[in-house]
């Protein structure tokens, strides 16, 4: 798993590629919640380059989800295909995630 | 039907990736979609981390991967020498609730419920199979709760 986190329009945009897995999970919600702490309330994450995501990563997210939450903030998605989306779906993270088309279409209204 | 062919290696987190990728050039090499190999990586991750976390309470043990082709059905078996404990019978989490209810875990069984096309669990020999199905003739219709079997 490779994680690149930068800026734009003032957002923190997460871009994550290869696996959210058992084994990478605790790094990839290490990230986040360093992203929270640094005192980011609205994070983008971009997963069009996740080959794919298992329950562990589902989990990483909404733990990350409910400490944004409790600070007002959000966790919005971009990039969603094949098996990460499939997996999206099955699991409710579809309905109670606000995912965009693209990165651009999510800045606009962010 | 092609003879299965199999890994075996120590129910350890560190090995998940090698079995994982076991079973993905499998599929490959029989030709099964690639979406739908991510689809059972997915499956058989969470498959093997049950196995990993609660199948051996000290010391550990094995856990074996095989995967066969058999009249356009990709079949894998996970099999372990641990606790009698067949997964597929615990409750379905709730995933019409939003952010601050939905409980943090509970997902990884679902996922191979809903991913996959059919699920058997079974005992024998002090052994627990967890066999997954995929087919690789159509897509995937709509999972029905009766894809899953216990035996």
């Amino acid at each position: 798993m490779e994680i690149n986190i930068k800026k734009e329009k003032g957002v923190p945009l997460v871009s994550v590629k290869g696996r959210i897995d058992a084994v990478t999970a605790p790094d990839f919600e290490k990230d986040l919640s360093d992203l929270i702490e640094s005192g980011e309330k609205t994070v983008l994450v971009n997963l069009g380059e996740l080959e794919y995501i298992s329950s562990a990563g589902l989990r990483s997210i909404l733990a990350t989800a409910k400490r944004l939450k409790a600070e007002n903030g959000k966790m919005v998605f971009t990039g969603l295909k094949g098996p990460v989306e499939e997996v999206f779906k099955i699991s409710g993270f579809y309905s109670i995630f606000t995912i965009f088309e693209s990165e651009e279409a999510a800045l606009n209204q962010l | 039907m092609p003879l299965p062919v199999n890994l075996k290696l120590p129910a350890k987190l560190q090995h998940l990736e090698q079995l994982i990728d076991f079973v993905a050039n499998c599929a490959q090499e029989h030709g099964v979609a690639q979406k739908k190999i991510g689809e059972i990586q997915v499956a058989v991750e969470e498959a093997l981390v049950n196995v990993i976390n609660y199948a051996y309470k000290d010391g550990g043990g094995d856990v074996e991967v095989t995967c066969t082709l058999d009249d356009e059905k990709f079949i894998i078996e996970i099999i372990d020498s641990g606790f009698p404990f067949d997964f597929l019978s615990l409750k379905d989490p709730d995933i019409s609730l939003n952010v601050s209810e939905r409980e943090i875990g509970g997902l990884g069984i679902y996922l191979i419920k809903r991913l996959m096309d059919h699920v058997e669990h079974k005992r024998e020999d002090n052994k627990n199979t967890l066999t997954l199905v995929v087919s690789t003739n159509q897509s995937k219709s709509e999972p029905h709760p009766d894809n899953v079997t216990k035996i």
